[in-house]
């Protein structure tokens, strides 16, 4: 299925039916690849994480970059960061990566930053420029308070803040982080308590778009000239919100994991609209 | 009866659980409900403590054995206490040395809630 985000309105087509009408430029998120699982819900996440990179690099188009929007690895240790440094490596494409909770398990974060914070701040937060698009990593996931939510803090905003304040607003702006920066469900926790200040700096912006992991499945909601998008995950999916007890690894049927994993190909559509966003299951 | 396990059961057991395996994991079980005048479990299932509120006498020795597929950890500010991420399976104790009403949380999913209440 094709997801495109176009004037605001989002639209799904069959895949072989996507518009040609895009530039040259274009990138590609993976999210919660969660090195380390292997529970019943998906015992090989290796093999699945190392099928969603096959098919980064089969893409007919080559992406410029790829980000990781999180939970790298499943429990922070070593090993698992290694070998998703090895398998992201070997496509050669430069990765950007914002940590989730998983991925700072181990002496304060300091794992993660290690190996994917240089020339970041704080706990991890940056932002570059590519084809007149800026992007921002936000950090979400340290300092969470009692209500659950995924939480940015006043330094990162302060930050945040600054970081726009020079450019013009026909910037294209991308934002990335774990956690959604809505509020898709209170009770899980998945959303971002001070997500809608951030958003109150990006208002001025014509065209936001605001990548996602954290929840295993694809979600969008547009509000104003803001789209939202959260990515599948590559290693397990997890129950739409409220469908089950808790939030944890969602057991499917046998031959179905791949319907239920997958990465996005985003796409620069020359307009003043929203960057166009493919996401691609491994199978079905 | 196993009603006179003594501090240290919990190593023990760990041990036993390690030495042998699954079979040891249902006699432990089994140990653990027995042993509550002792030592008292909160289990971790579905993003939820139970049980919760849990109340206890002043010296017990909690456990909390994380059953879920996701890490969890322990919190509580109040008396800075703050586990590691319990993997699938793992355990965590803490020996309540004072009075008093203690709410904790998961250090990695907040929304989870639980609460020790701690009787003289």
């Amino acid at each position: 299925m094709v997801w495109t985000v176009a004037g605001g309105v989002p639209r799904s087509r069959l895949i072989g039916s996507a518009d040609a009408a895009t530039t040259d430029f274009t990138f590609v998120q993976i999210s919660d690849s969660h090195l380390g699982f292997d529970k019943p819900a998906n015992p090989n996440v290796t093999a699945t994480l190392q099928e969603a990179l096959n098919d980064v690099t089969a893409l007919p188009q080559r992406p410029t970059f790829m980000i990781h929007t999180g939970d790298i690895t499943h429990l922070s240790k070593p090993a698992q960061f290694d070998t998703a440094a090895q398998l992201c490596g070997a496509t050669k494409l430069t990765m950007h990566t914002v940590p989730g909770e998983h991925d700072i398990l181990e002496e304060e974060g300091k794992s993660y930053l290690n190996r994917f914070g240089a020339g970041s701040k704080g706990d991890g937060w940056y932002s570059f420029d590519a084809n007149g698009i800026h992007f921002i990593g936000l950090v979400n996931v340290v300092n969470l308070q009692g209500n659950g939510l995924g939480n940015l803090g006043h330094e990162q905003l302060e930050w945040l803040e600054d970081d726009v304040k020079h450019l013009s607003s026909s910037t294209p702006i991308v934002v990335f982080a774990h956690v959604p920066l809505w509020i898709v469900y209170q009770d899980w926790g998945w959303g971002t308590a001070d997500g809608a200040q951030a958003l109150s700096y990006l208002k001025r912006f014509g065209s936001v778009t605001v990548l996602n992991g954290h929840i295993h499945q694809v979600m969008q909601k547009v509000e104003g000239h803001v789209a939202f998008h959260t990515a599948r995950s590559t290693a397990f999916p997890q129950p739409a919100p409220g469908t089950a007890k808790g939030p944890g690894p969602m057991l499917v049927p046998a031959g179905e994991l791949k319907q239920h994993l997958g990465i996005a190909d985003v796409k620069l559509v020359s307009s003043k609209a929203p960057l166009a966003i493919i996401d691609t299951p491994l199978a079905g | 009866m196993n009603g006179s396990l003594q501090p240290g059961a919990t190593a023990r057991r760990l041990m036993l659980r390690r030495a042998l395996g699954g079979a040891a994991v249902v006699l432990i079980a089994a140990a653990s409900r027995r042993a509550l005048a002792a030592d008292a479990q909160v289990v971790i299932d579905n993003f939820t403590f139970s049980p919760t509120p849990l109340t206890v006498k002043v010296g017990t020795t909690i456990t909390w054995v994380n059953h879920d597929d996701i890490p969890h950890s322990i919190y509580c500010p109040d008396i800075k206490l703050k586990s590691h991420a319990l993997d699938t399976d793992d355990d965590f104790s803490y020996k309540f040395e004072q009075a008093g009403t203690f709410d904790y949380m998961c250090g990695i999913h907040p929304h989870m809630r639980g609460q020790v209440v701690v009787q003289a």
